[in-house]
């Protein structure tokens, strides 16, 4: 079974004149443990493709599936509670940690699995847990704003994990980081991918980042335009990354 | 976790300054409450201090508190022997403003029978001194008038010694009431000065030496007859009454009111005469000063968690984002300003219970209107926070995303 699957998605904003198209016909499939990335320049439709996937923005046409449940078929299936598929199968990562300012970094963790059902002592023991094994475990009663770029990156990515999600969603998670701490990022996404079985898509224009992921499209004016394989990134266009 | 206590404890200082300024709001708004309270509890002191059941004032006046009422003092005799009377006592009142130690100083003097067992109106239980004990020149005073034992007052023709001390007694205009014999009330508020009587002796004269028709014995007794009259000081603005036990109300009334130049009203008309007659209007103006604060303060509330939205606009789309149910965001919002509203009336309740025995007139904090208040104030509270709801439910998620 597919972690991701989408067939034919095409988002279109507006009508007549003003018609937009922000992803055309894009169809691609991601098994759990996959690394995926999304290249494109600034407006090439790569985070409306990934909030499409990401069950925010509601395609015009076309299928989207997460772990085996049709969740869009030409626009959202009736229905379907996409706020309980967001926060039970999926992890979002943002540009920048998107932590709340008011939580600690430990409540920044357990808030997600709060939200899920998890009981406030099981929350703090998975949030813990998640932590210290992103090497937080010093820090956990910091707030955003006495933590560094890197580290709020990191409760970030602990948030994201916390629900064991099937699908982690990142949008340019490495945009507000210096060249260090966005590697350390990046190889940290991979380690969930390979860890967790979780499919793992990231949207970046930075093709510095992508080294060593399993697979990379690359998008312009909203299609698919290349699929690239393979440890090494190679092939890819030189414009636009 | 409950997400609005965490807003408030990373930005309590702002959250409880804001809570206090409304406290001081809202304290305003329990103040003029009690202040309404106030001028109706002090409106009908005198009254229920009189225990009397009925009030009998000239005809076609409301009372000697509502407008002017003068009668003969002997009346009491007439009115004591109407059938289920029991008792019938003069009373005097005026409104007396003299000038003490460079202020003026004003006080409601009654006057009343001081003799035991005679008089109705005198002054309730005292706290400090004795009663008035002799017919002139003692005077017993209420705590607001802040005068100690042995102090003396010049009123009229004469000097008035502090016997007495009564509580914090104050007329409907919420003057401190003061005490004196119905004699001495009646020479403070009747009696002219030397010089008037002999000017008016003088013009009586002159006006009966203008008649040469008359004999000596009846030019003797036309003076003495008019200066009786213009000299006489044997008026009082009411007489109050007490019903004999199983006496009929209605019946008593009826009797007096027969004759021609008496109305007799009961005390409950009387406490409407005071209540919606001439406090009708100060409680309309303090209900509207009510209302408005409250509007504003549901404006103020409405506007401060509108802000306090718009600065958590990333937090909610990101909470949505990560597929948080709507009632964990509406509950950030609606608990946040109720817990303002709580505070911002507790600190108000708190204020005015520490400060308002200070208040110049007496603010009376009724239980039923503190708790009607306090509901009010939580049904502003929601509504209030509603408009920071539906901007926070029209929040898309995907304004997490991005820079």
């Amino acid at each position: 079974m597919f972690a991701v699957e989408i067939a034919h998605l095409t988002k279109v904003y507006g009508q007549g004149e003003t018609k937009v198209v922000a992803i055309a016909d894009a169809s691609f499939q991601v098994v759990p443990g996959e690394l995926i990335a999304i290249l494109g320049p600034s407006g090439s439709g790569k985070t409306t493709l990934l909030t499409s996937i990401g069950l925010i923005n509601e395609p015009s046409q076309g299928q989207v599936v997460i772990d085996g449940q049709l969740l869009a078929d030409d626009g959202w299936l009736p229905g379907v509670d996409l706020k309980r598929v967001r926060r039970e199968k999926l992890g979002f990562i943002f540009q920048h940690h998107n932590l709340i300012p008011f939580l600690t970094a430990l409540e920044n963790v357990m808030v997600a699995l709060e939200i899920n059902g998890h009981s406030r002592a099981a929350a703090k023991a998975r949030a813990l847990e998640l932590l210290a094994a992103l090497n937080l475990s010093r820090r956990p009663h910091n707030y955003p704003a006495a933590l560094s770029g890197g580290e709020a990156q990191r409760v970030a990515i602990a948030r994201a994990l916390a629900n064991r999600p099937k699908v982690i969603l990142a949008d340019e998670p490495t945009a507000a980081l210096d060249t260090e701490n966005g590697k350390n990022v990046m190889a940290m996404l991979k380690q969930i991918a390979v860890e967790n079985r979780s499919a793992v898509l990231v949207v970046t224009h930075d093709q510095r980042m992508v080294e060593g992921f399993d697979r990379i499209f690359e998008v312009r004016d909203g299609r698919i335009v290349k699929e690239s394989k393979g440890w090494k990134v190679e092939g890819l266009a030189a414009a636009g990354a | 976790m409950n997400l609005a206590l965490r807003d408030i404890r990373h930005h309590r200082g702002r959250f409880v300054l804001t809570s206090i300024g409304l406290g001081l709001l809202l304290g305003v708004v329990i103040s003029m409450g009690g202040i309404y309270r106030g001028l109706v509890a002090d409106a009908v002191a005198i009254l229920q201090s009189t225990g009397a059941d009925l009030w009998v004032v000239q005809q076609n006046t409301n009372g000697p508190f509502a407008e002017s009422s003068r009668i003969q003092e002997d009346l009491r005799y007439r009115i004591a022997a109407v059938p289920g009377v029991a008792q019938a006592a003069p009373l005097s009142f005026q409104s007396v403003q003299i000038e003490r130690r460079g202020k003026p100083f004003r006080f409601f003097l009654i006057g009343y029978d001081y003799r035991p067992g005679l008089g109705l109106g005198g002054p309730p239980a005292l706290i400090a001194g004795r009663p008035i004990a002799q017919k002139h020149y003692q005077m017993v005073v209420s705590q607001a008038m802040n005068m100690p034992l042995g102090d003396t007052i010049h009123l009229g023709l004469h000097d008035y010694t502090v016997v007495g001390i009564t509580g914090k007694l104050v007329s409907s205009s919420g003057d401190p009431v003061a005490f004196v014999t119905l004699a001495d009330a009646q020479d403070i508020q009747f009696k002219q000065e030397n010089n008037a009587i002999r000017n008016d002796r003088a013009r009586l004269a002159a006006w009966v030496a203008a008649r040469p028709g008359l004999g000596a014995g009846q030019e003797r007794l036309l003076k003495a007859s008019l200066a009786g009259l213009t000299e006489s000081t044997h008026t009082v603005n009411t007489v109050v009454a007490r019903l004999a036990p199983g006496a009929e109300l209605g019946r008593v009334q009826a009797v007096i009111g027969r004759w021609n130049h008496l109305r007799a009203l009961s005390t409950e008309e009387q406490v409407e005469i005071l209540t919606k007659g001439m406090i009708e209007k100060a409680r309309m103006q303090l209900g509207m000063f009510r209302v408005i604060l409250l509007v504003i303060s549901g404006v103020i509330i409405s506007l401060i968690i509108y802000t306090s939205t718009l600065d958590k606009i990333r937090v909610i789309a990101t909470l949505k984002l990560i597929g948080s149910q709507n009632r964990v965001i509406v509950a950030m919002i609606l608990q946040q300003s109720l817990l303002m509203g709580l505070i911002a009336y507790f600190t108000g309740y708190v204020l005015v219970r520490l400060t308002h025995k200070n208040f110049p007139r007496r603010i009376e904090l009724v239980p039923l209107d503190l708790q009607v208040l306090f509901v009010i104030v939580l049904v502003i509270c929601t509504v209030s926070s509603l408009v920071g709801i539906r901007k926070a439910m029209r929040v898309d998620p995907a304004e997490a995303l991005g820079g």
